[in-house]
C-alpha cells in the first residue's frame, strides 16, 4: 500500500511541472500576467495557432526532426556491423577500440564546441541538419554499438554457424536471419539515439544559424518587445513532448529489457 | 516429514484455454520418494508448485498430515524446494546460505551452528563452509540448495524440480548418490520432478506418470514396467518402450496379421466388446529363434543396433516393426528369417489404450 | 564463452571508426593544437607550451567552478540513486499497468534539455509558476533569480526531476531480469521482505547501480543546457558549472588557447572515471568466466 502511494506521489510530482506548462500554453500572455490561476480561465489554442502558422516556429520542428532522423538512421546503420564484430570476434585492438568508443560517449560536449564549429564550417556543412546529425554521432554511435552489442551477445553463435552451413552468405544471413532476431535491440537502440539527439541543445544551437535552426534554438529567443512570450513558449514546449511520447509508447515493452542490459 | 494428500487438485493459469493440471487425487506417504515423470507440459511442475504453495491452485485441496494447507502461504508450509538451476545467495558464504532458513525462523546461534555443520558434513560441504557460495560448481551449488532444505528439522517435504538439469558429468553422479543417501538415511517425504525416466526409476519408491495434465499411473518402477495401465505408460517407460501392435481377438487368442498369439490365462474373457485392441510386449521379454518354432510368427530381420552390452533387433511382424532386446547369445543379421516367440505371461492387452486385466 | 579471433572483423568496424574519427579525433587534434598556443588572431600565434595548463590550474574562478561542480554532482547522486531505486521497487512487475507506468515515468527523459530548463524557469517563478507560488504561499522568501541558495535548490530539484527516471528505469530493468525462482526460494526460506531485498535484489542490482552511479556522475559533471536556461549561471556565478565556464571561455570570450587547455584537463578527468567504469563493467564478465572452486 505504501508502495502504491509512494509511486503515485512520484508520478504526481513528475507531472506537475508538465501540467503547468500545458496550462500556460492554453492561456494568452495577458491572462498569464494578469493573475495566478490553477486552471485556465478561458482556454484558447491561440498559442498553438501561432506555432503552426508562423514559419519560424514550425520550421524549427521540421529541422529538429530532420537531423534526429538522419542521426538515428546513420548511427544505427553504422553500428550494426560493428556491434556484430564486437560480439562475435576478438581482433587486434578490439578491447581498446571498445574503450575508446565509450570515452566518446562520455566526453564533455563543451570540449568539442569550438572544434566542431571550425570543422563543419570548413566542410561547408554549417547551418545544415547534416552538421548536427554528424555532431550527434559522436555520442550516439558509441551508444548504439554498446547497446546493440549487448543484445547481440545474447543470440547464440550456433545460429550463425547453422546459417553458414546452410549456405548463407554473410550479408544475406545478417539481413534475413540475424536482424529479425535483434529487432528488439534495434528498437531500443533507436530509442536511445532519438532520446539523446532530440534532447540535445548545445550542438544543435551552435552548429546552426538560420536555415537549419532547431526548435530548441527558436525557443531560446522568444523575447519580443512586449517581454517574454510565455504562452507561445509553453505551447512550443508542449509540442516538443509529442515525438518523445510517441517514441516511448512504441518501445514501451522493450525498454525494461534495454535498460536491464544497463548500457545506457 | 508429512504425508501429503491432494484432493481434486487442478490448476489453470490466468489467460490459458485449458487446465495445466486437471483435478487430480494423489497421496504421498510419509517418508517415501515420489517421482513425477512425464514429457514437457504434462503438468508436473505445476503440481509441484501447488504443493509448495508457489501457485494457488484454481481447484482442490492439499493436506499435510491431515491439516488443510491450501490457504497457507509458502512460508508457513515448511517445505523445501530445489530448483532447476542452483539458487543460492550470492553474497553469502556457504555457511550463511545453509544458516539462512534457520536464522529467519529465529533459531539460537549455537543451535544454528550445530545443525549447519551436521548437514554440511552429510552433504560433503564441510570444507567449503567459509567459501563464497557463488564460487562453487553447479553440482556443489545444488548441494547447498538441498542443504538449505534439509537444515530445517521440521521440514514437511522436500520438493525437487529437475535438479540435475544444469549439473553434468561427474557432479551428476555425485549428486544422485547424495540424493539416494538422503533417501536412505533421513527418509524424508520427497517429490521429485523429472522428464528423465532412468532418473525417476532409480531415485523413486513410486513413480507418478503424467501426461497432458493428468496422472496416468502411479506405481513402483517394477509395476510400471511390467503392468502399465495405459499405452502411454507402456511406450514412455523402458528404453525402448513396449512394442505395441493392433490386434483382434479370435478364439481366445490375439490375431496379428496372419498369426495367432497366446494370451495369459483369463485375459481374453476380460476384454470389453467393441473397442480397438492393442497388443504389447516388452522388447526385453520377446525372444528370437533361428529355427522354426511351431505356431510362432515368422519374421524378417530389418535392423540390428549395437549398444555395446545389448543389441536391439527390429523384425517385421505383419505391417509392424517389433523390437527385441538381446543381451547375449547369437545376433541375427539383417535379412535373416527369425521366429518370434512372445511368452504369454508377458503379453499385455490394451482396449482403447487402457490395460485389460 | 570464448570468442574466435578474426582480423577481418575490422571491415565491419571500419564505418564506425571513420565516423567517430571524423567527429572525435579531428576536433581533438585541433584542441590539442590550440592548447599549446597563444592565439591572438589567426595569423598571430605563439607556442607557449605548458603555460595555459599552469594558468588554468591556478585560476581561482576555475577552481571555484570545479568545487561547485563536485558539490552539485555529489548532491544529485546522493538523491537520485536511492530515490530511483525506491521507485523501481514500487513499480508493478508485469501487465498493462507496468507498461503504462514505464511510459509515464520515462517522460522527463525525452524532453529537449532546453525545454526542461524552460519548464522549471516558469514553474519556479513566484508570479506565474505553480511551484514558486506554492512556496510563496507557504510563507517562504523564495526567489531563484536573486538568492543563490534558492537557485541551487531549484537547479538540484530540476536535475532530480529530469534524471531520476533514468535511474528508475535502470533499476527496474535490473529487477525484471532477476529470475522468479530467487523470490520463490526466498519465500521458502522464510525470508522477510527486507531480507529478500538485502540478499537477493540488492546484490543482483549492483551491476545496474554501478552503471547508474557512473553515468549520472559523468553526465552531471558535464551538464550545460538545463542550468544555463534556468538560471544562466546566476545569480552571479553561483550556479555556473564547468561546462558553462568552458563554453563562455571558448565561444564567448574566444579565449581559444586557454579554453583548449581546460578542455583537455576536463576531458582527462572524465577519461579517468570512464576507465574505472569500463573495468568495473568488464570485471563482471571476467568473473562469470572464472573457474569454480572447491569439490565438484
Amino acid at each position: 500500500m505504501i508502495r502504491k502511494g509512494w509511486l503515485a506521489l512520484f508520478l504526481l510530482l513528475t507531472f506537475l511541472p508538465l501540467y503547468w506548462m500545458v496550462n500556460m500554453s492554453l492561456r494568452t500572455n495577458e491572462e498569464i500576467l494578469a493573475g495566478f490561476h490553477l486552471l485556465p480561465n478561458r482556454p484558447s489554442l491561440a498559442n498553438y495557432r501561432v506555432i503552426f502558422t508562423e514559419e519560424s516556429w514550425y520550421r524549427g520542428y521540421l529541422n529538429s526532426l530532420t537531423y534526429v532522423a538522419i542521426n538515428t538512421l546513420l548511427s544505427v546503420a553504422v553500428a550494426l556491423p560493428a556491434a556484430y564484430a564486437f560480439s562475435r570476434f576478438r581482433f587486434l585492438g578490439s578491447r581498446h577500440l571498445f574503450f575508446w568508443l565509450l570515452t566518446n560517449r562520455m566526453s564533455p560536449p563543451a570540449v568539442f564546441l569550438l572544434p566542431f564549429l571550425e570543422l563543419y564550417s570548413s566542410v561547408s556543412l554549417f547551418d545544415t541538419p547534416w552538421a548536427v546529425a554528424l555532431a550527434h554521432t559522436l555520442f550516439n554511435v558509441p551508444l548504439a554499438v554498446w547497446v546493440l552489442e549487448g543484445f547481440m551477445s545474447a543470440i547464440p553463435r550456433e545460429i550463425d554457424e547453422t546459417a553458414y552451413l546452410d549456405g548463407y552468405s554473410f550479408p544475406r544471413f545478417f539481413v534475413r536471419i540475424f536482424l529479425p532476431l535483434v529487432r528488439t535491440g534495434v528498437g531500443v537502440t533507436a530509442f536511445f539515439c532519438f532520446m539523446f539527439s532530440w534532447a540535445e541543445l548545445l550542438f544543435a544551437r551552435t552548429l546552426t544559424a538560420v536555415d537549419a535552426k532547431p526548435i530548441a534554438a527558436t525557443m531560446t529567443r522568444t523575447v519580443s518587445a512586449a517581454g517574454m512570450d510565455w504562452g507561445v513558449l509553453a505551447a512550443a514546449g508542449v509540442l516538443t513532448l509529442v515525438p518523445g511520447a510517441l517514441v516511448i509508447w512504441f518501445v514501451r515493452n522493450y525498454i525494461a529489457k534495454g535498460f536491464a542490459l544497463g548500457r545506457v | 516429514m508429512a504425508r501429503i494428500e491432494l484432493k481434486g487438485l487442478g490448476h489453470r493459469y490466468a489467460g490459458a484455454d485449458e487446465d495445466a493440471l486437471r483435478p487430480t487425487d494423489l497421496v504421498c506417504e510419509h517418508g517415501e520418494t515420489y517421482a513425477l515423470l512425464g514429457p514437457s507440459g504434462c503438468g508436473k511442475t505445476t503440481l509441484l508448485n501447488a504443493i509448495s504453495g508457489l501457485i494457488e491452485p484454481t481447484s482442490g485441496r492439499i493436506r499435510f498430515d491431515g491439516i488443510d494447507v491450501t490457504e497457507r502461504a509458502t512460508r508457513e508450509r515448511n517445505v523445501a524446494q530445489v530448483f532447476q538451476f542452483p539458487i543460492i545467495y550470492d553474497t553469502m558464504s556457504v555457511f550463511d546460505n545453509l544458516a539462512f532458513p534457520l536464522r529467519n525462523r529465529g533459531l539460537a546461534a549455537a543451535a544454528v551452528e550445530r545443525r549447519v555443520r551436521e548437514i554440511a558434513v552429510f552433504l560433503d560441504l564441510e570444507a567449503d563452509l567459509a567459501r563464497r557460495a557463488r564460487r562453487l560448481s553447479a553440482g556443489a551449488k545444488q548441494r547447498v540448495s538441498l542443504g538449505r532444505g534439509l537444515v530445517r528439522e521440521d521440514v514437511a517435504a522436500i520438493l525437487l524440480d529437475e535438479p540435475l538439469t544444469v549439473v553434468d558429468g561427474q557432479s551428476k553422479g555425485n549428486l544422485r548418490r547424495k540424493l539416494r543417501e538422503v533417501h536412505s538415511k533421513l527418509r524424508p517425504t520427497v517429490v521429485y520432478v523429472t522428464h528423465d525416466q532412468s532418473e525417476a526409476l532409480t531415485v523413486a519408491d513410486r513413480v507418478v506418470v503424467m501426461n497432458a495434465g493428468r496422472i496416468v499411473q502411479v506405481g513402483t518402477p517394477r509395476e510400471l514396467f511390467e503392468n502399465p495401465a495405459h499405452t502411454f505408460v507402456a511406450r514412455f517407460i523402458g528404453n525402448p518402450g513396449m512394442n505395441l501392435v493392433a490386434c483382434e481377438l479370435e478364439d481366445g487368442r490375439a490375431r496379428v496379421g496372419g498369426w495367432h498369439l497366446d494370451l495369459p490365462a483369463g485375459l481374453a474373457a476380460a476384454v470389453p466388446n467393441g473397442q480397438p485392441l492393442t497388443l504389447g510386449v516388452r522388447p526385453e521379454r520377446a525372444r528370437l529363434s533361428r529355427t522354426e518354432v511351431r505356431g510362432a510368427p515368422r519374421t524378417k530381420v530389418t535392423r540390428v543396433e549395437d549398444f555395446g552390452r545389448h543389441h536391439i533387433v527390429s523384425v517385421r511382424l505383419a505391417e509392424v516393426l517389433f523390437k527385441v532386446k538381446l543381451d547375449d547369445g547369437p545376433v541375427p543379421a539383417i535379412g535373416d528369417t527369425s521366429w518370434l516367440t512372445l511368452p504369454p505371461a508377458n503379453v499385455r492387452l490394451f482396449a482403447a489404450e487402457h490395460a485389460v486385466s | 564463452m570464448e570468442k574466435p579471433r578474426n582480423e577481418r572483423a575490422w571491415l565491419l568496424v571500419l564505418p564506425v571508426c571513420l565516423i567517430v574519427a571524423f567527429s572525435a579525433i579531428l576536433p581533438l587534434m585541433t584542441v590539442v593544437n590550440y592548447s599549446v598556443q597563444d592565439i591572438v588572431s589567426p595569423e598571430q600565434r605563439v607556442f607557449v607550451g605548458w603555460e595555459w595548463f599552469k594558468d588554468i590550474l591556478r585560476d581561482p574562478e576555475l577552481q571555484a567552478a570545479f568545487v561547485r561542480q563536485l558539490v552539485f554532482s555529489a548532491t544529485v547522486l546522493a538523491i537520485e540513486l536511492p530515490l530511483g531505486l525506491s521507485i523501481a521497487l514500487c513499480m508493478p512487475r508485469s501487465g498493462w499497468r507496468a507498461s503504462l507506468i514505464t511510459v509515464l515515468v520515462g517522460m522527463p527523459l525525452l524532453i529537449p534539455w532546453n525545454v526542461v530548463g524552460t519548464i522549471w524557469q516558469v514553474f519556479a517563478r513566484t508570479d506565474i509558476g505553480l511551484g514558486g507560488a506554492a512556496l510563496h504561499g507557504l510563507g517562504l522568501d523564495y526567489n531563484y533569480a536573486s538568492h543563490s541558495l534558492d537557485a541551487w535548490l531549484t537547479v538540484v530539484a530540476m536535475d532530480v526531476w529530469h534524471w531520476t527516471p533514468l535511474v528508475v528505469l535502470l533499476c527496474y530493468g535490473g529487477l525484471r531480469a532477476i529470475p522468479e525462482a530467487y523470490y520463490r526460494a526466498a519465500a521458502i526460506d522464510g525470508a522477510s521482505r527486507w531480507a529478500t531485498f538485502r540478499h537477493i535484489e540488492l546484490p543482483k542490482l549492483t551491476g545496474v547501480l554501478t552503471i547508474g552511479v557512473l553515468l549520472r556522475f559523468m553526465d552531471s559533471f558535464v551538464i550545460y543546457t538545463e542550468p544555463f536556461v534556468l538560471t544562466g549561471g546566476g545569480p552571479g556565478n553561483s550556479t555556473t558549472f564547468l561546462s558553462q565556464h568552458l563554453s563562455t571561455m571558448a565561444v564567448g570570450q574566444f579565449d581559444l588557447g586557454r579554453a583548449a587547455a581546460f578542455s583537455l584537463v576536463y576531458f582527462l578527468m572524465i577519461l579517468v572515471v570512464c576507465y574505472v567504469f569500463y573495468n568495473l563493467m568488464t570485471r563482471g564478465e571476467r568473473d562469470d568466466l572464472a573457474k569454480p572452486e572447491g569439490k565438484v
